[in-house]
């Protein structure tokens, strides 16, 4: 048995290697949110810096603002690109945070810094056909009034925002004889076959440049800022000021125009946000970077690798701690439903919520995803466990007892052969469960099969999804079989057979 | 050497009734005591007391002199042998594993494990090749033989031995009695036997308890029992099982 132990762990130490970071000063990490020009204004960040000779990486497509927020706090990244609105509307919306300044000083309360606009807006907007527009003279919000019969076709989230539609509407005085809620994504093709004339889009669409639209002015000043910003760590200035003053040369460089190509690129013409990027600097800049481009077979090895340490990992643990609590549940009754209750409760907490939870306490990356996984498997283990031993016939445990069997060794040489089989259905159900649910790992930057599911939903990508997608189907089944091969292996003979009478 | 067992004023109770009234009982050394009555009379809760499965809730247990309490409770499980009605075997044990469990974690040398299971196989009649077998593949009797070894194992002093042929078809019943009975006084051990069955306490007991309602109604001989009735309910009792008597079990099969 020790022997398999330590090959197991000698396992997970190799498959450890493979995602390990070294830790050379100076260094800085770079975050980005799971959309596409979070992701690659995180590419331009982290190639300035690289060629400011600082090891900069990029922990890309992190699951969410208060993911991103999170880490920077804690220090897990140095910087990330943020958005002058999110910040008033959603990081700091308890605050009333009107100008610049008291922005900025918010933010420094809390040990971080904001740069000044990268050049461009990504808030909410007015389009429609450049054609159409220059037809009847529309330039800004408030010509739409004079033009009450055009067909609006709006996003459904923004018709039911109260500062979405209905706050433009009474502000401008619009008064459209038709308005529908359509997809954003079918939007822009309801607008080229002109059945809508009139959408609401993110001013830096990708689609904005392909289907020739007019960004209509918003005169009145409804929308509220989304400036392109970066955040960072007041530390940095002592740490890396190389690297600050080399991320600093973004301020005011990239305008609205060159954002939306950047974004045609990745979305309409799949090109890798690394190379776009450095495409960008190199023009912009005459930088000149590296661009790594995996192939597809050593993006599938290091992902398996990363999605086995999670699983193995978390799993060892939680069955070190499950089988225990169980043991512990079945021979003190009195116990046994507070700790059921504990592990079921658990269980229904969001894995999202235990995610942004862990990050001050754990920082991104494995740690807290195979934390959060260890959770989520106590259940099946602890219950089955219980179950096992506790369904073990009166007749059998007193017929240990009764041999002089003292209580450990009834334990040892009894009742866990007895209970093996439905403790081990219980490590499969949760090894399974967990297969599927390190996908979220990718979220905090932990890899995994989770990161081409990730970014296939961001570019719409059904190939890349698909890539994430099978390879952690493929390894649900393996994991499945490999137990059914453990069964043969842990559960005793006797218990196999079929009865005879 | 063979232990005696007294039961001094013990008493045992489940929510405040009683299961055993306050008991006086003393086993003799190498005989077979056999506990009788009807079921609810409180025989299995004296036996199950005696290794310490039920802990008295008055009185004291005293195996070969001393008393039954935790110190004393692995030493006297290991000098006592059990069997019950269905076996108790464990599953995921084969025949031999059941058996020599106990002498194997004790740290029995293999070579003399080997040497035991071969004695007891040939003692209790199991066919040798029926030892690599698991409960599930057993007859009911090869069961109790199993079980029989198991308990005989450590060659314990004192063998307990709960409704062992309780679960039987009336064939395989005589059977495996007349080679229980063989075992017994071929070992001349403390043997306590339960049973609800006149013509088997008849059959295996020097002496008989019969119990009512938690009590002893009269410790005797079977003849004492039948000439020298304390209570109309000896007479009754017996009366009720006359039938059986006439042609006890063990003789049908001649």
């Amino acid at each position: 048995m020790r022997t398999r132990l330590l090959t197991l762990l000698a396992v997970l130490a190799l498959a450890r290697t493979g995602v390990a970071r070294g830790d050379d000063p100076p260094r800085i990490a770079v975050g980005s949110k799971k959309f596409t020009e979070s992701v690659i204004l995180g590419e331009l960040l982290t190639l300035l810096a690289r060629d400011a000779g600082v090891d900069a990486v990029h922990r890309r497509e992190l699951g969410g603002t208060q993911i991103l927020w999170k880490a920077l706090l804690a220090g897990e990244i140095d910087v990330y690109p943020e958005y002058t609105g999110t910040l008033r509307e959603e990081i700091l919306s308890g605050e009333r945070l009107p100008t610049e300044e008291s922005l900025r000083a918010a933010l420094a309360e809390r040990g971080v810094a904001m740069s000044a606009s990268l050049g461009f807006d990504d808030t909410y907007a007015l389009g429609m056909l450049e054609d159409v527009a220059a037809r009847l003279g529309i330039e800004s919000i408030s010509d739409l009034s004079e033009h009450p019969d055009l067909a609006l076709g709006l996003s459904h989230e923004f018709m039911d925002r109260e500062d979405g539609w209905p706050g433009l509407r009474r502000r401008y005085g619009l008064r459209p004889t038709a308005v529908q809620g359509v997809d954003h994504d079918l939007a822009y093709r309801g607008l080229a076959n002109e059945a809508i004339a009139v959408t609401d889009l993110y001013s830096t669409d990708a689609e904005i440049e392909q289907y020739r639209i007019r960004v209509l002015t918003d005169d009145l000043h409804y929308f509220p800022a989304y400036q392109a910003v970066f955040l960072y760590r007041d530390d940095l200035r002592q740490r890396a000021p190389a690297a600050l003053t080399a991320l600093r040369r973004h301020e005011g460089a990239i305008s609205q125009k060159e954002m939306i190509e950047l974004n045609a690129a990745a979305k309409l013409k799949r090109i890798n946000e690394q190379r776009i990027a450095a495409n960008f600097l190199h023009a912009k800049l005459g930088l000149i970077a590296d661009v790594s481009e995996e192939t597809f077979a050593t993006r599938l090895s290091l992902r398996t690798r990363e999605h086995l340490y999670l699983v193995a990992v978390s799993l060892f643990f939680a069955v070190s701690l499950a089988v225990p609590l169980g043991i512990f549940a079945a021979r003190w009754p009195a116990f046994a439903q507070p700790i059921l209750a504990i592990v079921g409760l658990i269980q229904t907490i969001p894995s999202l919520a235990i995610l942004v939870f862990m990050i001050p306490l754990l920082g991104l990356g494995a740690k807290p995803a195979i934390v959060a996984l260890f959770l989520y498997s106590l259940l099946p283990i602890v219950r089955n466990t219980y179950v096992g031993l506790h369904d073990i016939p009166l007749s059998l445990r007193e017929s240990a007892e009764a041999l002089g069997l003292p209580s450990f060794a009834r334990l040892r040489l009894v009742e866990l052969p007895l209970a093996s089989r439905a403790i081990l259905a219980g490590v499969k159900t949760a090894a399974v469960i967990n297969v599927g649910t390190a996908t979220l790992g990718a979220l905090i930057g932990a890899g995994g099969f989770g990161q081409p599911i990730l970014t296939g939903i961001r570019l719409d990508d059904v190939g890349l999804i698909l890539e994430g997608a099978v390879p952690a189907a493929l390894l649900a089944i393996c994991t499945q079989g490999v137990f059914e091969l453990a069964e043969r292996w842990l559960v005793p003979k006797g218990l196999r057979l079929k009865r005879s009478t | 050497m063979p232990a005696s067992i007294e039961f001094r004023a013990v008493a045992k109770f489940y929510d405040r009734a009683p299961a055993l009234r306050p008991t006086n009982l003393t086993i003799a050394a190498g005989k077979t005591t056999v506990l009788l009555g009807p079921s609810g009379c409180g025989k299995s809760t004296l036996l199950r007391l005696l290794v310490g499965l039920l802990k008295a809730d008055q009185g004291q247990v005293l195996f070969d002199g001393r008393e039954l309490n935790e110190a004393s409770l692995l030493d006297v499980r290991r000098r006592t042998g059990y069997v019950i009605q269905d076996g108790g075997l464990f599953p995921h044990l084969n025949a031999r594993s059941n058996a020599s469990l106990m002498a194997r974690y004790l740290g029995w040398p293999p070579r003399r494990v080997a040497e035991r299971i071969a004695e007891l196989a040939d003692l209790v009649r199991l066919p040798n090749e029926r030892l690599d077998a698991f409960p599930s593949q057993l007859s009911g009797g090869q069961r109790q033989r199993v079980s029989l070894m198991r308990a005989l194992m450590l060659d314990p002093e004192v063998l307990l031995l709960d409704e062992p042929l309780g679960a039987l078809d009336p064939i395989i019943r005589a059977d495996l009695q007349i080679d229980l009975r063989r075992v017994c006084r071929s070992l001349a051990k403390t043997v306590v036997l339960v049973t609800h069955d006149l013509a088997e306490a008849r059959y295996f007991g020097d002496q008989i308890v019969l119990l009512r309602d938690g009590g002893i109604v009269q410790q005797d001989t079977f003849e004492g029992l039948l000439h020298r009735p304390r209570e109309p309910f000896v007479e009754q009792f017996i009366q009720a099982q006359r039938g059986g008597l006439e042609a006890p079990v063990a003789e049908q099969g001649r």
